[in-house]
């Protein structure tokens, strides 16, 4: 049998979780990258990489870091904040990089405004509109973010990463574990870098629609 | 105090939606004397619903919602139906509950979280429409009411299953014809509100919701009852104005015509004894706090 890898789709409307196709989570210290478990620091060039290649590399904060539970999650939305600015810094003419919220986990459909929030029951609304080719998943609680990345995976081409403040999650390309406050910066370092050494996608016009 | 438990990290607080902006900004957690009169002039609680234009339970929602004592501190647990349509739209924490489980649930969840919040007072309100709480339900209904747990039942009485094109219910009228129940409903509209009363509820009001001052009153003293002394039960008539042909504008209309003296929608009202007591000594308590406001205003 093929060893199943977790890219870029559309897969198909209702693609496996990666879980039971044989993808496991990565040990401290470690991250995966399309399914194959990798050491954590070859997962930060890869993620800076995809974010400078992208058309469209986008942030999506989740209520973990929006609402300030305690100290440690505002500090980490100051994080997430910096490591914005950073990719506004190294990305070159063309490239729209975009931070857009994940307020609220309640199925929110039709009322969706794309161009400003994103729904984890159909993420897609936001990506199709938006024209989202790489996307990172910061501060969404695991349930809704494997809900949310497979329906990503299903309906979009769009690359997906996930800065889990858990185990990590199989369901995205590219997935960190343990996320703090050091790891964010340091995929911001990653992406200072990298600056100026990766092509961006900018000749594609079709970039995540699938439909 | 609440809106202390509810900031937005201020790094981001500029890529929020002005919804949630406005919620943090202007809402009427923590007010203690929070009510009706709030609506319209601060963040309400419900956004633009989805109920079909001038369906009366989006009345009933906004004043329910502006009236609950402790909204910060609430959950609503809801069921299938058309107020689960409203449901995401509701910013207080809400569970949906498959229908007809919805007073099984609130009373696991009612214990629940008074072992986890021991020192906090959390109040667990249902809402469900008549055929959640009356046909499906009813088992789940009653045996809360038996067991005596401590929350609060408010069923939308719009007498059918309205979500599903008009089918009947027990507490549809005896003669009515749906849409879909062509026959004509055969027995009599269930009396729901005695037997909540015969089943152990401390506090049971059949009403409309065509006066918001009335709602209010209603719904704070059975969340209150419930909350130190036993199960409440609410029953209010939202008329399904797209199942009975009323235009939008005419729900008041309808409301207003079912509450006179002899129809089915009088206000009626239970008090137990305890219940009595306990609204007493909130309302001397009340007053002395008024009062010692005032006296607070005048010197200043
Ligand atoms: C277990 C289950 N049985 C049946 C249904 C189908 N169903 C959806 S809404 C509904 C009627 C709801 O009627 P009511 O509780 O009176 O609420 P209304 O829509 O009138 O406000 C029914 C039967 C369901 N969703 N789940
Ligand atoms: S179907 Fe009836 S009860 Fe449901 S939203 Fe429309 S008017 Fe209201
Ligand atoms: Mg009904």
């Amino acid at each position: 049998m093929t060893q199943y890898r977790v890219l870029p789709g559309p897969e198909h409307f209702l693609p496996p979780a990666a879980a039971s196709m044989g993808i496991y989570l990565p040990n401290p210290g470690e991250a995966h990258i399309n399914g194959v478990i990798v050491p954590e620091e070859k997962a930060y060039e890869e993620a800076a990489r995809q974010f400078l290649m992208a058309q469209v590399p986008t942030i999506f904060p989740g209520p973990l870091v929006l609402w300030a539970w305690n100290e440690k999650a505002a500090k980490k939305a100051a994080a997430v904040r910096k490591l914005y600015e950073i990719l506004k810094e190294c990305v070159q003419p063309g490239q729209k990089p975009m931070l857009i919220p994940m307020p609220d986990y309640r199925p929110k459909y039709p009322k969706i405004n794309p161009e400003v929030e994103i729904n984890p029951n159909h993420p897609n609304l936001t990506i199709w509109h938006n024209k989202i080719d790489c996307c990172m998943f910061i501060g969404v609680h695991c349930h809704q973010a494997n809900l949310s990345l497979k329906i990503i995976r299903g309906g979009t081409s769009c690359y997906t990463v996930a800065m889990c403040a858990q185990a990590g999650h199989e369901d995205a390309m590219l997935s960190f574990r343990d996320a703090s406050v050091e790891k964010i910066l340091k995929l911001g370092e990653w992406i200072r870098k990298l600056k100026g050494t990766v092509k961006p996608r900018l000749t594609t016009a079709k970039t995540s629609a699938s439909n | 105090m609440s809106k202390e438990r509810i900031k937005i990290s201020p790094d981001l607080y500029d890529i929020m939606p002005s919804d949630y902006q406005d919620l943090v900004q202007s809402a009427t957690y923590g007010k203690e004397d929070r009510g009706w009169k709030d609506i319209g002039t601060s963040k309400e609680l419900i956004e633009q619903h989805s109920l079909c234009a001038g369906c009366p339970e989006s009345m009933a929602f906004r004043y329910i919602l502006a009236s609950l004592p402790n909204p910060e501190d609430t959950v609503m647990v809801g069921s299938t139906g058309c107020t689960s349509l409203v449901f995401p739209m509701v910013a207080v924490h809400n569970i949906h509950s498959l229908f007809g489980n919805q007073n099984a649930i609130a009373s696991g969840l009612k214990r629940a979280l008074s072992v986890r919040f021991p020192d906090r007072v959390k109040d667990v309100v249902v809402l469900a429409g008549d055929g959640a709480t009356v046909d499906i339900g009813l088992d789940m209904t009653l045996q809360a009411w038996f067991r005596q747990e401590k929350f609060t039942t408010i069923c939308f009485d719009n007498e059918l299953y309205a979500n599903t094109g008009g089918q009947e219910s027990g507490l549809m009228q005896k003669g009515f014809v749906a849409k879909m129940a062509p026959v004509g409903k055969l027995f009599d509209k269930v009396r729901l509100p005695e037997i909540a009363r015969e089943s152990g509820c401390h506090y049971v009001v059949n009403c409309t919701v065509s006066k918001p001052s009335l709602v209010e009153k209603v719904i704070r003293n059975s969340v209150l009852i419930a909350r130190e002394i036993g199960p409440t039960y609410i029953q209010l008539y939202t008329p399904c104005i797209l199942e009975i042909g009323k235009n939008s504008m005419e729900g008041l209309q309808e409301m207003r015509d079912s509450e006179k003296p002899t129809e089915r929608f009088a206000y009626k009202e239970y008090v137990s004894e305890p219940a009595k007591q306990f609204l007493a000594e909130l309302a001397a308590k009340d007053k002395e706090r008024k009062a010692a406001a005032k006296q607070l205003a005048g010197k200043a």
